[in-house]
């Protein structure tokens, strides 16, 4: 039970950073009906970017309070990612509104290796470790064969998620930009014809779903400590299965469907075997869209002429 | 008119002359970008030192001649581009350039794949020498070959399909267990290979072939991810990560390639070389291409290949004119699948060991991007992608001012998958029906003329 009790904390974690990841994939498919295989390459360049700005920040700078380094760092991130957001939108995928069908899945593929071979080249191939920034943790229930605990780290990711899920729930749901937003979804001639920006409205969801996936890469970067070229790949292929599970297209779906994937995939390594773990997710993913392609909270999608 | 052919001319240019400061703000906006994008992730390279932790080296030299090079190129096409508009309004454009070329050069490339070991030997002095170029002809080949069975796959029957390598794999893996475990010859396993890939690629099919276009090539990909994770985890089965090793070699249809009594050449009275099972290869995996080339071309004739490219273009279409769209989807799907695998029992006998790092997502995107860049249905085009893309950085390796431009260190192989993405980009954005030819269904309704 107390083994459990773990698992389920740490599956919890991991869960929030692929919810996070998970909402660019479901926001671009909502309203633009892409694949944007890149996010989960944005994601790892996010990552790099907060890699770099803490080490400036703690090495040069000499700053040494946690939670400033962490702020700034996560502002850093949010900023220029955003910004490569912006860029691969208006680059490899905008001019390709009415071209056949596979186009804009194929140019984000192409985006996809250009993104981790760019970073390899930059950056080369090792894998970057970064000293640990918060190591405390919270005890919260012990006996004598074993501890559950929380570590800062964790709660640190689960907080950051819950407050930035809400504010973009808020933006969303509650702004002018959510509701051009959500009219592009529904209709985009009729949303131009009633004086919406659809290009800038769709620019906007990019550079957000790039937003989020920095806070995603930081707090990767801040759970696991290590980052590569090649850490795009996976966990994006996670994000979007869990996007798929939670129904492609409903925000609070892609945050279910992340903590599922989160789970699924802690409790698979802690009780069958950690090597096959990928191989769950991977499963998980065929599976769903084979038997139900509209996950748990999309709607059925229907096919027009 | 006549008195108004000048002034066109040269309002165009006054309006070009005015339009130029423009043109320098939109390329100053764009290296603007590139600064933003390049810092901090060009500007800051991190790097293991000595101690513990990582080292930050600045590099703002590269990312202000980053920005510059963003500035002239954006100048650049832009002009082109004005440039061109201009010309387009004056007269029709030309499309017939880029068929032509490939008329031309579709004879050539064959002739020159033909006689390529000739050529080797006697541009290099002896077959001996010539071995780089065999062995780069080979490497080019087998790619052709894949892209030529993906492009059953994606140009003809419009299925994006990510896990092709998955199907390459389960080829060489047949020929790798089949020969090490049970001793069968390569002529006996190479069919095998091509019949277990092609059931694979049923057995992935049937159950996901109705999914719409972008969800099948989420799960092929998938699938090919499980086929690699598998090989590296069932130990028992595949050898693991370290693969399976000495795979026997290719035989002359029975005949070894030794230098003993019953060898290749003591039977044929020739003097043993080495070289003799190299050039066999060679004009293996030409035939092999050969034959896929063939069969493409020979189903696009046949009702079935119609049917390819008419769900290609329309779907829905498809199955309201009654065409049974899963048998259509599937059959491509599984003929693609069997010449991946011949490929994959080629790869496994020429390099007479397999293990799963070759079969990696991004060999499936290499072989795709071969396909895009090919033009998508064309078949000389994927075989000059193949050429380009593939020969292209082996060639480029042994340039030798390019190492006297860009330092000592340069090595293109390193920029080969980085330009592979931007080149997947830019031919969507700017030719997304293909680079050197068209991308044409085989039969077209004469009024309409596509």
């Amino acid at each position: 039970m107390e083994f459990f009790a773990q698992q389920f904390i740490n599956g919890l974690t991991l869960g929030s950073i692929y919810g996070l990841i998970a909402i660019g994939y479901t926001m671009v498919f909502g309203i633009i009906g892409m694949v944007n295989f890149a996010h989960g390459d944005v994601f790892m360049v996010s990552a790099f970017i907060a890699l770099i700005a803490f080490l400036i920040l703690t090495t040069w700078l000499g700053l040494s309070s946690v939670a400033l380094v962490f702020l700034i760092v996560l502002v850093i991130a949010m900023a220029l990612t955003a910004l490569w957001g912006w860029a691969i939108e208006r680059v490899a995928y905008r001019p390709l509104r009415g071209s056949f069908r596979l186009a804009p899945l194929i140019s984000a593929i192409g985006v996809s290796i250009f993104l981790s071979n760019f970073v390899q080249v930059v950056q080369g191939a090792r894998n970057k470790p970064v000293p640990p920034l918060v190591r405390d943790v919270v005890v919260l229930y012990q006996n004598e064969q074993y501890t559950v605990t929380l570590s800062y780290k964790q709660a640190i990711i689960m907080i950051t998620t819950a407050v930035l899920l809400a504010g973009f729930w808020y933006l969303v749901q509650k702004t002018p930009f959510g509701r051009a937003q959500r009219a592009v979804e529904q209709d985009r001639r009729m949303a131009a014809l009633l004086g919406i920006n659809v290009d800038r409205t769709i620019s906007l969801t990019f550079v957000l779903g790039a937003a989020l996936a920095a806070v995603a890469g930081t707090l990767y970067l801040l759970y696991y400590g290590v980052v590569s070229f090649s850490d795009g790949f996976v966990p994006g292929v996670k994000a979007f299965t869990a996007a798929v599970l939670g129904g492609i297209g409903s925000l609070p779906g892609a945050v279910i469907g992340g903590i599922i994937i989160g789970l699924i995939e802690t409790f698979w390594s802690a009780y069958f075997s950690i090597e096959y773990k990928d191989v769950a997710a991977f499963l998980i993913l065929i599976v769903v869209l084979i038997f139900k392609p509209s996950g748990i909270l999309g709607r059925p999608e229907v096919e027009k002429v | 008119m006549a008195s108004g052919s000048t002034t066109p001319i040269a309002a165009t240019a006054r309006a070009e002359a005015s339009l130029l400061p423009g043109l320098i703000k939109d390329a100053g906006l764009f290296a603007l970008v590139t600064l933003g994008l390049c810092v901090p992730i060009v500007s800051y390279r991190t790097d293991l030192g000595q101690g513990i932790g990582l080292v930050i080296t600045s590099r703002w030299g590269t990312v202000f001649a980053l920005c510059a090079a963003i500035f002239v190129l954006r100048l650049v096409q832009q002009l082109y581009l004005t440039g061109r508009a201009r010309r387009r309004a004056a007269r029709a454009p030309v499309v017939e350039g880029a068929s032509r070329l490939a008329a031309i050069l579709a004879p050539i490339t064959l002739v020159v794949a033909l006689t390529l070991p000739l050529l080797a030997s006697l541009l290099t002095g002896s077959l001996g020498e010539g071995r780089y170029w065999i062995d780069l002809g080979i490497l080019i080949l087998t790619y052709v070959m894949l892209g030529w069975g993906l492009n059953i796959v994606v140009g003809l029957a419009g299925l994006l399909d990510l896990g092709y390598v998955a199907f390459y794999a389960v080829g060489a893996y047949s020929y790798a267990l089949l020969s090490t475990v049970f001793g069968l010859s390569f002529w006996i396993c190479l069919p095998l290979a091509g019949l277990f890939a092609a059931a694979f690629g049923v057995l992935l099919g049937f159950p996901v072939l109705r999914l719409r276009g972008d969800y099948l090539a989420i799960v092929t990909l998938a699938f090919g991810e499980i086929i690699r994770l598998v090989l590296i985890n069932w130990t028992d089965f595949s050898g693991g990560a370290a693969g399976i090793s000495s795979i026997p070699r290719v035989s002359f249809f029975g005949l070894p390639f030794t230098a003993g009594e019953n060898g290749f050449a003591a039977t044929f009275g020739l003097s043993f070389n080495a070289m003799h099972r190299l050039v066999f290869l060679y004009y293996l995996i030409l035939v092999l291409a050969l034959v896929t080339n063939l069969v493409t071309l020979r189903m696009r004739r046949l009702p079935l290949g119609r049917a390819w490219e008419a769900l290609r273009e329309d779907e829905i279409a498809c199955r309201s004119l009654g065409i049974d769209t899963t048998i259509t989807k599937l059959t491509a799907f599984a003929l693609g699948a069997m010449f991946a695998g011949f490929a994959g029992s080629f790869f496994a006998v020429r390099q007479a060991f397999v293990s799963p790092e070759s079969f990696n997502f991004l060999e499936s995107a290499i072989i795709l991007a071969i396909v895009v860049l090919g033009g998508m249905g064309s078949q000389i085009g994927v075989a000059i992608a193949a050429i380009v893309m593939i020969g292209g950085p082996e060639l480029l390796r042994n340039l030798g001012f390019l190492k006297a431009v860009f330092g000592e260190g340069f090595d293109p192989n390193e920029y080969r998958l980085l330009l592979f993405g931007l080149a997947m980009v830019a031919m969507m954005v700017f030719r997304p029906r293909g680079l050197i030819s068209e991308r044409t269904p085989s039969v077209t309704i004469a009024e309409r003329g596509r």
